[in-house]
């Protein structure tokens, strides 16, 4: 039985994989600690966008073009096919004045690298046929892309694994181990305790409790968002669709209900659609308006989903911080506690990125980008 | 009563599911799967597994055996997804 | 007036239906099917009762405490009873996703239903004095059968340790002597501990014939007993699952497979109701005694002692009925990785295992989740017992999250733009 570790990793969703495939490749002994099974939180219940599209300019923008780059070197290296698809996004707009907006954003994302194609009104059919009539125009974003979040941590987990890392599913970490500095010196699990000096709390939604182990503080909160499944259909989505007011809803702070449609099939011939976004805490019981509102706007985009009918419905609790921007890096009053965490609803374009950050920060070595407008120390004063 | 499977007439007696009614006149697959492109029939008989699809009127999924059919309804076999 | 809402309209629904209107109840049944019985009376001419209107060919996608949702309408009320009753169990085998297999549910469906024959020569297998039925009732309808397999070898001396229960059930016993005694006379063989191993297409794609063969005590064959007997129809059936997502949908706790109920069949949820296979599987005569005693508490009123002691004799007979007739896990072990297990998604046993061995699934979620076994259009009903005996297998022990079953949002299908005109 293993008594210490470079690194002890919480958490076996997307970020915590992504975390061990990065530690590990780095050199790092590595042990992943999971309470449930892997992909189990937020990862397992999301639809596994890589959405460049939707973020303004700015870090995070800059964390998933990085990120995109990471996945993409993931599909060539290892064998698990993980349904990656560059199927572009199209964002529409209902109003010209939607569509001036698009345009700003678009041309501000194109500056920072981002593809982006104007479409106008006439062009929106031959990209998606089935669209609604009546759109101003739409943007189309050829980087944005779709995999199959459950087969990517998978996947994540196994290169781990092939370079010595240790994974422990129904594990729960029960205490953090400190030194006299307040600095981690072990990870307390039921069956013993792990000396290492880092641990990543890249636990989710659930990140906080494991911060509070250490008698830290992480401005961490679930905010559900429900999905509605359809039956396997023909081909008929090509590419991932939505309205423009997302990106706004992406950026709320409302508290209440916003629905607006981002619809995409899959390859197993569903059409996801989603996306609702309520801050209710834990609460596991999607109200009946919610599953309406989604089909509403899924209709309203695709007047064709009309005659389809719905087959399932997910949900699952994004963890965002208030400023909605991931915690990434060094607890400023606990060393050796890494946070990679508060993705939102983003964390599967964000977790190639989010693991070289955390593991340039381990191994002192210079980070991709800039780690500042992520570090968990800019809530020193709501944390306190 | 009669309606067509795949062009062909198949009579059904009322109160008879299409699923029933085209058992009765020797006709046992209604669906090929989506993946493997395998032939499927009536499976639960309760409409609680989905393997009897069939295609009503344009409708792909229709469950054969809970649907009655209407005289005239045009039913064919579901390929994939239909 | 108390508004009594009742789901399902087989025998505890009915019950529940006929007793919440006599406890001067306004009572609306919703059934799902075209005509009321359910399973059980499939094919009678069956009325609810005076004063209770009936809503069928109504499927209910969700039920909140307090209203049930159907593509075309929402049904608010008081209390509502949930009596939704249940389907096969079958086990998967090579060849059992060929037409030509059905449950013994859906033979029976076919026969009282349509009247049609699933097969002109038809092998029923499976364990349960359910298949007793469906083979003299097929045999009576003009199908050869050349045998009815029961998995389970020691029937009688499995039933020995339960003498209580052959106390509280002695009135059931002359049931199945009268059907075991018409199998006699119709010349059907009843081979106990044996089952079907294989089914095999012919040309048009279809079952032409079925390998049989005698079954250990983990109902793996034996070697050496092998025989193929042709047939155009297997009818398989290894008891029944209680439909329990709309249960769940209202928040009603479970206790493994079934639903709590207190002694008036309240769930945890209060003026929730349940009854019915879903509070534990025990046939139509048990059912409608728990709709019963459900109607009229749901109503306000109080069941007759009568009727509470009736329940817990029947209770006690169909508790043992479910361990004698238990499928042991290990049925898993010998199933061959190229078996279809999940029909929708058409997931293998070896995808399922290779979920484990390749990917690090650990319980019932990560694994659905990475093959795809359970995420089609019957949401698992047909598959996720057998997954779980499968992932049981693979991983030793039985998957953590084993005790939740998953939940459904939707019960049904939904057109999205029936979904949608409810929205505000």
């Amino acid at each position: 039985m293993r008594r210490t570790a470079d690194v002890v990793i919480v958490g076996g969703g997307v970020i915590g994989a992504a975390c061990a495939h990065a530690a590990a490749r780095a050199g790092l002994d590595v042990l992943v600690v999971e309470r449930g099974g892997i992909a189990a939180g937020t990862t397992g219940a999301g639809e596994g966008n890589l959405l460049v599209s939707d973020k303004p300019p700015g870090p995070e923008l800059d964390l998933a073009l990085l990120s995109l780059a990471g996945w993409a070197e993931l599909v060539e290296e290892q064998a698990t096919d993980i349904e990656l698809e560059r199927k572009g996004g199209l964002v529409t707009a209902a109003e010209p004045g939607g569509l001036d907006a698009l345009a700003t954003l678009g041309a501000a994302q194109a500056e920072a690298g981002v593809d982006v194609e104007p479409v106008p009104a006439a062009a929106l059919h031959d990209l998606e046929p089935a669209l609604a009539g009546g759109l101003a125009g739409g943007a189309l974003y050829p980087q944005d892309a779709q995999l199959q979040p459950m087969l990517a941590t998978a996947a994540l987990l196994a290169g781990a694994r092939a370079r010595g890392a240790e994974l422990r599913c129904g594990t729960d970490l029960v205490g953090i181990d400190r030194g006299p500095r307040g600095d981690v010196r072990g990870a307390v699990l039921r069956t013993g305790t792990i000396a290492t000096p880092a641990i990543v709390n890249a636990a989710g939604t659930w990140a906080p409790d494991v911060a509070r182990l250490a008698g830290a503080g992480l401005p961490v909160a679930p905010r559900r968002g429900a999905i509605l499944v359809t039956e396997p259909l023909a081909p008929l989505i090509r590419h991932k669709v939505y309205a423009a007011d997302y990106v706004a809803a992406v950026g709320s702070d409302d508290g209440g209900l916003l629905v607006s449609p981002v619809i995409e099939g899959t390859r197993s011939g569903t059409v996801l659609i989603g996306s609702s976004r309520e801050r209710v805490g834990f609460d596991g019981v999607v109200p009946v308006a919610v599953l309406r509102a989604l089909a509403a706007a899924a209709v309203a985009l695709f007047p064709v989903l009309g005659r389809v009918r719905a087959m399932r419905a997910y949900h699952g609790f994004r963890p965002y911080c208030p400023d909605h921007l991931p915690v990434i890096g060094e607890d400023p009053g606990v060393p050796g506690l890494w946070h990679a965490s508060g993705h939102e609803g983003a964390g599967i374009g964000l977790a190639p990125g989010t693991a070289q950050l955390v593991v340039a920060g381990l191994t002192a070595t210079p980070p991709p980008l800039d780690p500042s407008p992520f570090e968990p120390g800019r809530f020193a004063a709501v944390a306190a | 009563m009669t309606f067509r499977f795949d062009g062909e007439s198949v009579p059904a007696r009322p109160g008879q599911t299409i699923a029933a009614a085209l058992l009765a006149d020797g006709h046992r697959v209604l669906r090929r799967t989506r993946v493997a492109g395998a032939p499927r029939g009536m499976f639960c008989g309760i409409g609680a597994c989905f393997d009897c699809l069939v295609v009503v009127n344009g409708q792909p999924g229709v469950r054969a055996c809970l649907a009655e059919p209407a005289d005239g309804d045009d039913v064919r076999t579901q390929d994939g997804a239909g | 007036m108390t508004r009594v809402l009742v789901v399902g309209g087989g025998p505890a629904g009915l019950a529940a239906a006929r007793a919440a209107s006599r406890g001067g109840a306004r009572v609306t049944l919703l059934d799902g099917n075209a005509r009321l019985g359910g399973q059980y009376h499939r094919g009678e001419d069956i009325a609810a009762a005076a004063g209770v209107a009936v809503r069928s060919g109504v499927r209910v996608w969700r039920v909140d405490p307090d209203v049930a949702y159907s593509a075309g309408g929402e049904w608010p009320a008081d209390a509502i009873v949930l009596a939704p009753g249940a389907h096969d169990r079958p086990l998967p085998f090579p060849g059992w996703e060929l037409p030509g297999v059905l449950t013994a549910g859906g033979a029976q469906a076919l026969l009282k239903g349509s009247g049609v024959l699933p097969g002109k020569r038809v092998l029923v297998a499976g364990t349960g004095p359910f298949l007793l039925p469906v083979a003299t009732l097929l045999a009576k309808r003009g199908a050869a059968v050349p045998a009815v397999l029961e998995a389970r070898a020691d029937v009688a001396r499995a039933w020995a340790r339960h003498p209580a229960a052959v106390a509280a059930g002695a009135g059931r016993l002359p049931e199945g002597a009268r059907y075991l005694h018409a199998l006699r006379g119709a010349g059907i063989e009843l081979r106990t501990g044996w089952g079907v191993l294989a089914a095999r297409a012919g040309g048009d794609g279809c079952v032409a014939e079925a390998d049989v063969g005698r079954l250990d005590a983990h109902w793996h064959e034996v070697p050496g007993t092998r025989e193929t007997i042709a047939v155009d129809c297997v009818c398989v059936g290894h008891g029944f699952v209680g439909a329990l997502e709309l249960p769940q949908q209202a928040g009603c706790a479970l206790d493994g497979d079934r639903v709590v109920v207190d002694a008036r069949q309240q769930t945890t949820v209060a003026g929730v109701f349940a009854a019915g296979e879903v509070c534990g599987v025990g046939g139509a005569q048990l059912a409608a005694a728990e709709g019963a005693i459900a109607g009229a508490a749901a109503a306000g009123g109080r069941a007759s002692p009568r009727a509470l002691a009736r329940r817990s004799t029947l209770r006690r007979f169909a508790a043992a009925l479910r361990d004698v007739h238990r499928v042991p896990p290990e049925w898993a072990q010998a199933l061959g990785d190229d078996v279809v297990v999940c029909r929708c998604e058409e997931v293998t046993a070896g995808a399922i295992r290779g979920a484990v061995r390749d990917l690090g699934a650990t319980d019932l979620r990560s694994t659905k989740l990475l093959c795809r076994a359970g995420m089609g259009l019957c949401q698992g009903r047909m598959c996720a017992a057998a997954a779980r005996d499968v992932l049981t297998a693979e991983l030793g022990h039985v998957p953590p999250d084993a005790g939740t079953p998953p939940a459904r949002p939707l019960a049904e299908p939904v057109e999205l733009g029936a979904l949608a005109r409810g929205a505000s």
